[in-house]
Formats: structure tokens, C-alpha cells, sequence
């Protein structure tokens, strides 16, 4: 390994990132209990830093440490997405920690820690990196599952999520192991020359590429891979379950796409079925067991499991419109995710967090504003105009189509006319029926502005879309040829 | 051509929506009810003012797009905010902004619960219903198309009736699901076409046979749900009794048409080989709905209900015109679209102001009301007859073009659809019998004439339907020549063509 200048400075914002978190660790005990919100402004400030540092890396793609790490136009798109997903799970955190009384100084740095897992998980040239990107953020996000120490089911979501976590990411160790002892190599561009070489396809590379789509369809959630997801987004703090279900997932397709679009692209016949049957898999699992659901946040992790397998569509064939497909659903996906988990946590019954659907009944009579911003993130997400999540799924289906996949497109909109139905309910509930019981919405200046931003980005992707298409244009431009 | 310096399709899309920013400070606060009225009211009026500069500005020898508005929307993709008008969207949008403001009027005291979003939503949907009308980019048709669900969904599923959230999610899902399919047709269409959403340069394509037979189903499938056409009108007469009046006006008068709509401005012109393969059936379709809603129509009990039927049957006349593809069908198509919005928006007011006084919609409660509301009871037989067809009233021009036309190649079809002429007088002379004639009820006792609101919601419609009866050719001019090239781009290809 080489730690020449261009090397450390290509790597700069994780070392930022890294270096500040560590100090956030050491300050925490010198900071009295009522000021820990400071340590989230410090975090704040901390990742706007790293984003700058990040711009300033945007030009042309640099293999770093000899091909292990890479900087690209590609990854600074993921990671401008990470440190903005983490900004706004930072701001809905503060006043909900407080509330739920696990306003711990270590969370924030748990926090950064899990972007910098990351930030390595989308730049990784190498098999190796991408597991300790992928180790690194799982670590911390066991860990934040389980803050709410005194509840059991967020200690068990914890456990549950450590466990199965450990599964998949043994399963894709072993993987790696398989594609090394096969090629003699684990970077993506060696996989690449050596799947591409013709006699190359044993079963030993077959089986190790297929046990590292585990491990990735395990970190996105796609069926059928996908049991752990309902239990842990119902028992996390919603804030964590908000982080996870958005940036983490954000990240995970990040480097999924990478993987199987470099190292893999060669024996796409291969492995396109496979994701054939996990994109439609997950389309059916997310958008029918949703329908039943009381709690919300479990009917959230189902949609997610059903944006995975929308999202997963887009990975079939490497061409810019595909790539664009995949950005552009991220970028939206994360704004509409985060904004709808930002009501639910500031939303309370009796002091208690309001989880249940029924517990929507009738918002709009008693808070008009969040019924109609939880009304814009749930249109959105079921992939209604004129909002960020239409054009989202409409860009996956001209992937698919152009792929030569019209029929699949076909199964995604009949499966997400399904889906349709529970998000509606949510609005049916808000707008159409007789409160219940008072629920009190009362945001404070922070989680003002995170739900501001979210609902703001949600309708802005819908209705004028030309910066964000530009900014994610030229981060493909590297990618793909 | 523009107004206030903004181009003029653009200002009729976004000036309901944007002026209806103004009505939201008096969200929630009780007594300023007067004022949000008054403030909707003034803004349709305006829209409609302004609306009527497009027949000024109309060149009706024109069957071109005119108004045109072209900008890049989004640019991967190629995706356009293009808008235009030809004569066919023409008086479509003027039927729409000369409807509004009687939807507003009709709500005047109808609705009491949360006045100001009921406002808010009605003049959002005119924005989405006029930009379906007026974008000639697929994308942004399809946005707007979709968009319009939304208000539709809070205005059936709020301000409903009794069982209004099963009828509110039945017409969302319905009409969701069959437009889904016509996403897909969008998309396939772009890399058939020519990478291109442009639905002008989309049209007069002769595609491969296999293509066009799966797009047109695809498309049918939204435009069917939408007219709604005999298997697909399940969601209506739900839709229709739970929606308010204002709802009821916009999804009968309004709504329907895009069905049409779309198979005007793109089923035929895209896929003319498909509509002609598939012409027997639709025909078929068509004669089922026209006799089926009429029989329907005949046993209800509940008014509403009974109109939402016929709006069934007539609305197979619509189709039957347009699929039998000549200059006569389709032009007595788009009349009939037309007269059926007036005719039957105003039957639906007319339910609305029974409703108001004495909140029931069964036919058996009232009975001579022509004694205690004469005025009303005049213009509900005006209506009924305009609705029957009479000659000398605007419908009878519609359907008697329809007639023509089908019968020159489709003489059976004809000669059943006619058949609905006489069932709809059968159905609408019975529900003035009970209504207007007949015995006292103890309901119909002691009702107000009309109010000075009502009157505002009437009269113009009245108007309008003599209007039309007598001096139907303006309107006709106005769409004659896009409906000649319409036809001529119906020409079937050369064999050669189609096999390649």
C-alpha cells in the first residue's frame, strides 16, 4: 500500500469524517447532559465539511491504492447522498432523542461512523474494502438499533439484525473467498478482466458471485432476503429506522450496482434471472404483505422491500439509462423515506410515539400541515405526479423497457397499482375519517426544516427536476462508456 | 399569444392553481366562508374570461397545434413541457373552464365541512384537467392525467356521501390501474417512435401490426376505465352517488371525456391499423353499453344513479362515433362529448339543488314539484329533453351526426344504437314524471324555489343547451378541420408497410 499525497488526499473526507468522529467520542464525556445537542450541531458541521471536501474531489475517476479504493464521479454522487441523508436524520434526531429519553453523546458518533462505512461501501475497488465499508456501517447500526435499551423490542430487533447480519455477511464472505481462490484476485476491475476471459465461468466463480448477491439483496432488503427487515424497522428508534431505510439502503445499491456492473458484466446472462426473480420476488412480498398491516412503520418496511425490487430492476443491463434509473430512484427515494419516518416520529399520542396507522385517523381536522406533508410523501411513494417518486419509477420502467424487459415493466405497475391501495390508506385515514384521539404534531425549528427540505426535494423532483438531472448526468458520465 | 405576459395555455393550467394560494389564509378560520366562495368564484370566472381569448385567437383552417408552447422539461429522455391546442382540445378546455364556476356555485351552501380546501382542490383539479387537455408532450399528459386523481380522490373520499372512502378508493384504483398500463405503452412508444415523447411526430407512424395491437390494448385498457366502456364503468354510479354534486359535475362532465379524448388524440392517430382491427369489438362494446346503462338507467331509484347510467349509454354513443372513423362519427362524437357535459352537468346541478333542500337523491320521496318549484321544474324538463335527444336541443345534434355516420358502414349497429335514443326518453320521461308531475310527497312540500346561486349555475347552461341546438355549426367549424386530418391520418397502410 502506497500512502502517497494523491492517495491520502482522494481519501480525505472519510478521514475527516473518521478523525471528527473519534473527537466526538472523546468530547462526550465533557459534555454536561443538557448541551448534547451541541454534539449534533458538531456532527452537523462535521459532515457539511466532508461534502465540501468531497466537491472538491469531483473530476475524473481516480483508482486510489492501486486499484482498492476508487473516486469517481459516481461515488461522489452516493456519498453527496449519504452526507445529506445523515443531515437530516441528524436534525429529526435531536429533539426526538430527547423525547424518548436516549439522548446519548455516542449516537451521534455512531452516526458518523456508519457514513464513513458508507462512503468506503460506494468507493471500494476491491472486494475486501467493500466488506470492511460493509462491516463498519452494519456494526453501527446494530448498535443504534438497540438504543432504546429499556425496550424489548428494540433489544430484540437489535439482536435479531446482528444475527441475520452476521449470516449475510459471512455468506458473503465466503463468497469472496470463492471468487479469490477462482481468479487469484478480489479487485473489481481483476474480477472483471478474469470473468470476461472466456473459460473463465466455473462453477467456483458462479457460486461466489451468487453468495455476494446475498450479502447485497440481504443489505437492500430484497426478498427473499428480506425477513429481517419488518421485525428491526418496527423495534429501532424511528430515527435509526429512517437512517436505515433510506441512506443505508441508498449506499447498499450503490455498491451492488458497482459490483455486478464491473466486476460481473460479463456473464450477465448469468445472474439476470437471478435478479429477474429477486426484483419480482420483492415487488410482490413489499407491495401485498404491506396491505395488512397496522403499524406504519412496519408498512414502511414493506414498501421499502417493494422499492427494492423496483430499484433492483434498474441493475439488469449496464447502460446509462439504467444507471440514471438507479441514481435518479435513490435520490428521490431517500427524501420522500426520510420525510415520511420524519412525521412519524414527531407524531405523538399521550407523549407516545404514534405508530399506528389508526393513529393518523382524522390528522388533517387538528393539523392540517403535517396531514398534507405526509399526503405529499405517500403519493410519492406510491409513484403518483407530479412528485419525485413518479418520475423515479417511471425512469426504472424506460430502463426495463429499453432493456428489452417490457414484460417486467408490466409486473412492476400492475404490483405497484397494488401498492397503491395501502399508501392511500394512510391519506383515507388523515383526510377521510373522524379523529379519534388527539394526537399532538408539534415540530420544532430543526425537524421543521428536515420535513421542509424533505417534502420540498419530494414535490421539486416531481415538478422541476433539471439541476438534479444535470448534477446526476454528469456522475454517470464515468461509469458506463 | 399571451396573457399578462405569461403564454396563455401556461396561464390556464396555472392560474387556478396558483391563485388558489389565495384562498389559503382563511384556512380554518370560521366566518370567512363568504370570502373563499367569492374568491373561487372570481378566479374561474376569470379563467373562463380568459379562455375565451383562445377562440378569438383560434385559426379554425388550421389543423395544426396551435398556442404552441415548447420548452425542455427534462432532458434525459428527452422530455418536453410542450403545449398546444387544436380544435379538438379547443372546445374541450372551453367546455371545462365554462363548467368551473358552476361546480363552485353548486357548492355555494352544499358544502360545510372544511370550505376552504374543498375550494383549494377544485381549483387545482381545473389546472390538471386543462393541462390533460392542452400537453402534447405523452409525459406531461400522463403527469397531468395522473395528477387530476388526486383532488378527485379527496373530493369524493371527503366531502362525500355516506359511503364515499369505499367509492373514493374504488374510482383511485380503477382508474390508477388502467392508466398504469398506458405508462408502459408511453415508454415502449418512445423507443418505437423515435425517442420521442412528442405525440405529434408520435402520430401518423405506421407501426409494425404486432406493436400497434399491444400499445392500443395497453392504451384502451385507461381510456376505456375512464369513458368508462361497458365491462370497465363498475367504479361510476359509486363514484357518481357518493361524490358531491361539484364532484359529480366534474367526473360526469369533465372526466368521461378524457377517455374520448385520449382515443382521439392518440389510440386513432398512433395506432389507426390497431383501431380498425379493433373497431367491430369497440362497436360491439359501445351498442352493449348504449342499451345496457339505458336498462340500468330505467330500474334505479336513486336519481343520481339513474343519471350516472345514462351518462353510460351516452357515452357509447361517444364511442360508437369515434370508432366507426369517419368525418360524421367523430365530429358527432365530439359534439356529443361536449352536450353531455352540459346536459349532463346540468342534470346533475339539478339533482344537487334537491339534494340541498331535503338530502335525499330516491325518486319515490318527491313528486309535483312543478307546483312548488316552477322555475326548477322548467329547467329540469328543459334539461331531461336536451338529455333525450329532441331535436332543437344541443344533444340531438350529436347523436344524430353519430347516427349518420355509423349508419353509412355499420347499418346494424346503427340501427341498435338507436334503439337508446327511445330507452332514454323512456328512463328520463319516467324520472320527470315522478319528479315534476305526479302526487305530492310529504318531501317535496313546502321547497324553495330556486336561489339566486342557482340561478348563476342554470342559466348559462340553459342557454347553452338552445344555443347548440339551433346554431350548431360554429362549433363544428371549430374542430372540422382537425377532425378531417384526423381522418386522413385513419387511412389503412399499405400491406407492404405493415410488415416490415
Amino acid at each position: 500500500m502506497n500512502f502517497s499525497p494523491v492517495n491520502i488526499m482522494g481519501t480525505m473526507p472519510e478521514i475527516y469524517l473518521t478523525v471528527l468522529g473519534c473527537l466526538l467520542f472523546l468530547m462526550e464525556p465533557f459534555v454536561p447532559a443538557k448541551k448534547r445537542s451541541l454534539l449534533g450541531v458538531f456532527a452537523i458541521f462535521s459532515l457539511v465539511f466532508a461534502m465540501i471536501a468531497t466537491f472538491g474531489l469531483n473530476g475524473k475517476g481516480l483508482p486510489l491504492y492501486q486499484g482498492l479504493y476508487i473516486v469517481d464521479p459516481f461515488s461522489n454522487f452516493f456519498k453527496t447522498v449519504i452526507y445529506l441523508g445523515t443531515i437530516i436524520t441528524i436534525l429529526f434526531s435531536l429533539p426526538y432523542l430527547e423525547k424518548e429519553e436516549i439522548h446519548l453523546g455516542e449516537y451521534y458518533g455512531f452516526l458518523l461512523f456508519a457514513a464513513v462505512g458508507m462512503m468506503i461501501m460506494v468507493s471500494a475497488g476491491d472486494l475486501i474494502t467493500l466488506f470492511l465499508g460493509i462491516e463498519l456501517m452494519s456494526l453501527c447500526l446494530y448498535v443504534l438499533v438497540g438504543l432504546k435499551r429499556n425496550s424489548n423490542r428494540s433489544v430484540e430487533a437489535s439482536f435479531k439484525y446482528f444475527l441475520l447480519g452476521a449470516f449475510a455477511a459471512a455468506i458473503f464472505l465466503y463468497g469472496i473467498s470463492l471468487l479469490y481462490g477462482a481468479s487469484g484476485t478480489e479487485t473489481l476491475s481483476g474480477l472483471a478482466q478474469f470473468v470476461a476471459n472466456p473459460g473463465a465461468l466455473r462453477p467456483m466463480v458462479l457460486a461466489g458471485m451468487i453468495l455476494t448477491m446475498v450479502g447485497f439483496a440481504f443489505k437492500v432488503s430484497a426478498a427473499p432476503f428480506h425477513m429481517w427487515t419488518p421485525d428491526v424497522y418496527e423495534g429501532a428508534p424511528t430515527v435509526v429506522t429512517g437512517f436505515m431505510a433510506s441512506v443505508g439502503k441508498v449506499a447498499a445499491f450503490g455498491v451492488f450496482l458497482r459490483v455486478f456492473w464491473v466486476a460481473f458484466s460479463a456473464n450477465r446472462d448469468h445472474w439476470s434471472l437471478l435478479i429477474i426473480t429477486a426484483a419480482i420476488l420483492s415487488m410482490i412480498v413489499g407491495n401485498i404483505v404491506a396491505l395488512v398491516q397496522t403499524n406504519i412503520k412496519r408498512m414502511l418496511a414493506y414498501s421499502s422491500i417493494g422499492h427494492a425490487g423496483y430499484a433492483v430492476i434498474a441493475l439488469l443491463n449496464p447502460s446509462r439509462d439504467s444507471l440514471f434509473a438507479l441514481m435518479f430512484y435513490m435520490f428521490a427515494y431517500l427524501f420522500m423515506t426520510l420525510g415520511a419516518f420524519g412525521i412519524i416520529l414527531i407524531l405523538r399520542r399521550k407523549g407516545i410515539e404514534a405508530e399506528e396507522i389508526s393513529d393518523f385517523v382524522g390528522l388533517n381536522k387538528k393539523n392540517p400541515m403535517a396531514a398534507f406533508l405526509m399526503l405529499i410523501f405517500m403519493f410519492s411513494l406510491a409513484g403518483i405526479p407530479p412528485f419525485g417518486g413518479f418520475l423515479a419509477k417511471f425512469y426504472v420502467f424506460m430502463a426495463a423497457v429499453h432493456a428489452g424487459y417490457t414484460w417486467l415493466a408490466v409486473v412492476g405497475v400492475l404490483l405497484s397499482a397494488v401498492g397503491a391501495y395501502y399508501y392511500i390508506r394512510v391519506v383515507m385515514a388523515m383526510y377521510m375519517k373522524d379523529p379519534v384521539e388527539p394526537v399532538e404534531f408539534t415540530p420544532n425549528r430543526m425537524e421543521g426544516m428536515a420535513l421542509f427540505v424533505t417534502a420540498g426535494m419530494t414535490v421539486l423532483l416531481g415538478i422541476f427536476p433539471l439541476p438534479f438531472v444535470h448534477y446526476i448526468e454528469t456522475s454517470l458520465a464515468i461509469l458506463v462508456p | 399569444m399571451t396573457f399578462l405576459s405569461v403564454p396563455i395555455l401556461t396561464f390556464l393550467i396555472f392560474f387556478p392553481v396558483v391563485a388558489s394560494l389565495l384562498i389559503l389564509p382563511f384556512y380554518k378560520k370560521p366566518g370567512t366562508e363568504g370570502v373563499v366562495k367569492w374568491t373561487a368564484l372570481g378566479i374561474t370566472v376569470i379563467e373562463f374570461l380568459v379562455s375565451l381569448s383562445l377562440l378569438i385567437g383560434n385559426n379554425p383552417h388550421l389543423y395544426q397545434m396551435q398556442f404552441v408552447e415548447n420548452h425542455l422539461w427534462i432532458p434525459f429522455g428527452n422530455i418536453h413541457y410542450a403545449l398546444g391546442i387544436d380544435g379538438i382540445s379547443l372546445v374541450l378546455v372551453i367546455m371545462t373552464t365554462f363548467l368551473m364556476p358552476m361546480t363552485i356555485l353548486t357548492s355555494w351552501v352544499g358544502i360545510s365541512k372544511n370550505l376552504p380546501l374543498f375550494m383549494i382542490n377544485l381549483l387545482v383539479l381545473e389546472g390538471a384537467m386543462i393541462g390533460v387537455f392542452c400537453a402534447t408532450d405523452f409525459v406531461l399528459f400522463y403527469v397531468f392525467w395522473e395528477a387530476m386523481l388526486i383532488p378527485m380522490y379527496l373530493i369524493i373520499g371527503v366531502w362525500g356521501g355516506p359511503n364515499r372512502i369505499y367509492a373514493a378508493i374504488k374510482f383511485f384504483l380503477y382508474t390508477l390501474a388502467g392508466s398504469l398500463l398506458l405508462l408502459v405503452a408511453i415508454i415502449a412508444l418512445y423507443f418505437v417512435g423515435g425517442h420521442t415523447f412528442d405525440i405529434t411526430r408520435l402520430s401518423g407512424q405506421h407501426y409494425g401490426m404486432n406493436f400497434q395491437i399491444l400499445a392500443f390494448l395497453a392504451m384502451f385498457v385507461a381510456f376505456a376505465v375512464k369513458i368508462p366502456m361497458f365491462p370497465f364503468h363498475t367504479w361510476l354510479p359509486d363514484a357518481h352517488v357518493e361524490a358531491p354534486t361539484a364532484g359529480s359535475v366534474i367526473l360526469a362532465s369533465i372526466m368521461l371525456k378524457m377517455g374520448a379524448y385520449g382515443f382521439l388524440r392518440f389510440s386513432l392517430p398512433m395506432f389507426p391499423d390497431a383501431s380498425h382491427f379493433f373497431a367491430p369489438m369497440i362497436l360491439t362494446l359501445s351498442v352493449i353499453a348504449i342499451i345496457w346503462g339505458a336498462f340500468m338507467a330505467l330500474a334505479q331509484e336513486d336519481m343520481k344513479k339513474l343519471i350516472a347510467y345514462s351518462s353510460v349509454s351516452h357515452m357509447g354513443v361517444v364511442t360508437l362515433g369515434i370508432f366507426v372513423a369517419n368525418t360524421q362519427g367523430i365530429e358527432g362524437a365530439l359534439m356529443q362529448m361536449l352536450n353531455h357535459g352540459i346536459t349532463t352537468g346540468a342534470l346533475f346541478l339539478c339533482i344537487g339543488v334537491l339534494y340541498d333542500r331535503s338530502h335525499s337523491r330516491l325518486l319515490s320521496e318527491y313528486g309535483g314539484l312543478a307546483k312548488q318549484m316552477p322555475v326548477y321544474s322548467t329547467l329540469l324538463v328543459i334539461f331531461a329533453l336536451s338529455s333525450l335527444a329532441l331535436p332543437g336541443t344541443n344533444s340531438f345534434v350529436g347523436e344524430f351526426l353519430v347516427l349518420i355516420g355509423s349508419f353509412k358502414t355499420h347499418a346494424v349497429v346503427s340501427s341498435l344504437a338507436t334503439t337508446g335514443v327511445i330507452l332514454s326518453a323512456m328512463y328520463l320521461l319516467y324520472l320527470l314524471s315522478r319528479v315534476v308531475w305526479g302526487v305530492y310527497t310529504p318531501k317535496s312540500y313546502a321547497m324553495p324555489d330556486l336561489r339566486a346561486y342557482e340561478w348563476g349555475s342554470l342559466i348559462p347552461l340553459v342557454v347553452m343547451v338552445i344555443v347548440i341546438g339551433l346554431l350548431p355549426n360554429p362549433v363544428l367549424s371549430l374542430f372540422h378541420q382537425s377532425v378531417a386530418h384526423l381522418v386522413g391520418q385513419m387511412q389503412p397502410a399499405p400491406l407492404a408497410l405493415l410488415h416490415n
